[in-house]
């Protein structure tokens, strides 16, 4: 379980869960689920293309990705942002269809694309992720400040100058970035439930950012290892402990915060 | 003139027929939820159901079942779980969707590895997403049309007054659930996805009230369903491939240009809000 092939696994998903985890914690916080969900699904179409062209999949991902981000930000200037996601969401899996469509065998890349292929790591594509998931995180950490304040409070953060849009912008490039390199390696739908469920169950357990976004970052962790050894050991897909894990997470952190609740403050009878 | 855009044995193709009367009713159904959609800004939500709902498909068919049960059972079953931990407040309400829909695709994920062990099947997972409006067979039409009607009926039950708020999300959501469900098991989850949402918010945009804009999003995702069919049967010898282009393609595309041309308009928001201004409302209302 830990031989050579699989230590490339064990440190591939755990820079994973650490991207996932920080960008998650933002997601969650500013309401991107579903931008979360559209931009690491939607770049696939952009591995669809790489494919048709001879590229390098990354190369398309990561154009794919950068344009569903911008596509998102655009619309979201003049309409809803949830409108906004979904339009450029069915754009980005349209243009996919017709990409796969042109190819003759994309149905097995597709399948791996959409859930990931964590147990075939190999030692050179160990490297971008670790790299890129530092460059995401250092962003993240570049503009915590600005972001936190335009996640948590927009009409203040408006007022000390900080534009909303641009720090919507600005996050979900890094959202993209952090897509297109983990996308092919543990798929778009381990990507979204670690986004995702690790983010939503720290922020009903805490109120403060900081510590909500490292026991982010930490139940994120505990997924994704827990879901590589039960994995591992049963064969069954990865994705599938990691998606149930995150929800029965989340689903904990909420009756616990129902209970201390309850404890804290008794009805008055 | 007609034979150029109508390739010869269009309208003698029965699987064109079929395509065509599907592709109105779940057209005009999601035009009619969709608007409820828009409005209460659960796109996510009715995108994620439609990705759920072909988990139970996929469930369905690993234990035998009808696949139709399958999306209906998955799709209600989501909408209620999704109310139940959601919260009231709309990011609160995007949370729920994403964990729910990260549990259901989860699952998804383990029914298509279960199910390709035993029947290799490794096309499924892009039938899932896409589906195939070309391979329904006409048996499935009446059943589509009397939930069709089903569905769109609670959005009316909702509009009534005097209904406590909660209740009507819950009726709403599983209406949206009947409808997504439904139109994501004939014509996939990107299509399905793209009729709710793209022709209710163009219309939102131009029509006044929730009737009109019903009217005018049942026209639009009517419009759009049928030129991109016409278009799909006309490029079957289109290069590179000569197997024709994805139906998918051409609706998203008309869709969604149709939502960027709504653009041109001014939007009717603006008038709201700059009501103290006389001089910019007569520059913003629309001639």
């Amino acid at each position: 379980m830990f031989s050579g092939l699989m230590l490339n696994t064990w440190i591939a998903a755990t820079a994973v869960a650490v991207i996932a985890g920080v960008t998650g914690f933002f997601a969650v916080l500013r309401g991107s689920t579903f931008a979360a969900h559209a931009i690491p699904n939607g770049a696939f179409a952009g591995a669809a293309g790489a494919s048709l062209l001879g590229l390098n999949a990354f190369a398309g991902l990561a154009v794919f990705s950068v344009a569903g981000a911008l596509g998102i930000a655009g619309l979201s200037r003049r309409s809803r942002p949830d409108v906004a996601t979904a339009l450029t969401f069915v754009m980005m899996l349209g243009i996919g269809a017709l990409f796969v469509s042109w190819s003759t065998e994309y149905a097995q890349e597709a399948y791996s694309l959409l859930f990931g292929e964590v147990f075939g790591v190999s030692a050179g594509e160990v490297l971008p992720i670790v790299v890129l998931g530092a460059v995401s995180i250092v962003a993240i950490i570049v503009m915590f400040r600005p972001l936190m304040l335009s996640s948590a409070m927009p009409e203040v953060a408006e007022a000390r100058g900080v534009s909303p849009r641009r720090m919507e912008l600005a996050f979900l490039l890094v959202m993209a970035l952090a897509t297109s390199m983990t996308v092919p390696v543990v798929g778009a739908l381990l990507m979204f439930s670690l986004m995702i469920g690790p983010a939503a169950a720290a922020r009903s357990l805490t109120a403060r950012p900081m510590l909500a976004m490292l026991l982010s970052v930490a139940i994120a962790l505990i997924t994704v290892w827990t879901g590589i050894a039960v994995s591992y050991q049963s064969n069954w897909p990865l994705g599938f402990f990691v998606g149930l894990m995150g929800a029965a997470f989340f689903l904990f952190a909420r009756a616990y915060r129902v209970v201390a609740r309850g404890l804290q403050a008794p009805p008055a009878a | 003139m007609l034979r150029y855009i109508f390739e010869p044995g269009f309208f003698g193709s029965g699987p064109v027929h079929v395509a065509l009367a599907v592709g109105t009713v779940i057209a005009v159904t999601s035009a009619v939820v969709g608007v409820f959609t828009v409005i209460r800004g659960q796109s996510f939500a009715g995108h994620a159901l439609g990705d759920l709902s072909t988990t139970g498909g996929s469930g369905a068919f690993l234990v035998g079942v009808n696949q139709f049960w399958g999306y209906l059972a998955f799709g209600a079953g989501a909408a209620a779980f999704m109310e139940m931990i959601g919260v009231q407040r709309r990011r609160g309400r995007d949370v729920a969707t994403g964990v729910v829909l990260g549990a259901g695709l989860g699952l998804a994920a383990l029914f298509l590895y279960l199910g390709t062990q035993y029947s290799s099947t490794t096309g499924a997972s892009f039938t899932i997403l896409f589906g195939s409006i070309f391979v329904i067979t006409s048996s499935t039409v009446p059943a589509l049309v009397t939930s069709a009607l089903l569905s769109s009926l609670s959005p009316d039950i909702a509009a009534a007054r005097g209904v406590p708020v909660r209740a009507v999300g819950a009726a709403f959501l599983m209406a949206l659930a009947v409808s997504v469900a439904l139109s994501a098991v004939i014509i996939g989850s990107v299509l399905s996805t793209a009729l709710l949402i793209g022709p209710a918010a163009t219309a939102l945009r131009v029509a006044k009230g929730p009737v009109r804009a019903m009217a005018v999003a049942a026209g639009i995702g009517v419009a759009a369903t049928w030129i991109g069919i016409v278009l799909a049967y006309d490029s079957f010898y289109w290069p590179p491939a000569r197997r024709g282009w994805p139906v998918s393609f051409f609706v998203v595309t008309l869709i969604v240009g149709c939502y960027l041309v709504s653009y041109l308009r001014p939007q009717r928001e603006r008038q709201d809000t700059a009501r103290e201004a006389p001089d910019t409302e007569q520059v913003c209302s629309p001639a």
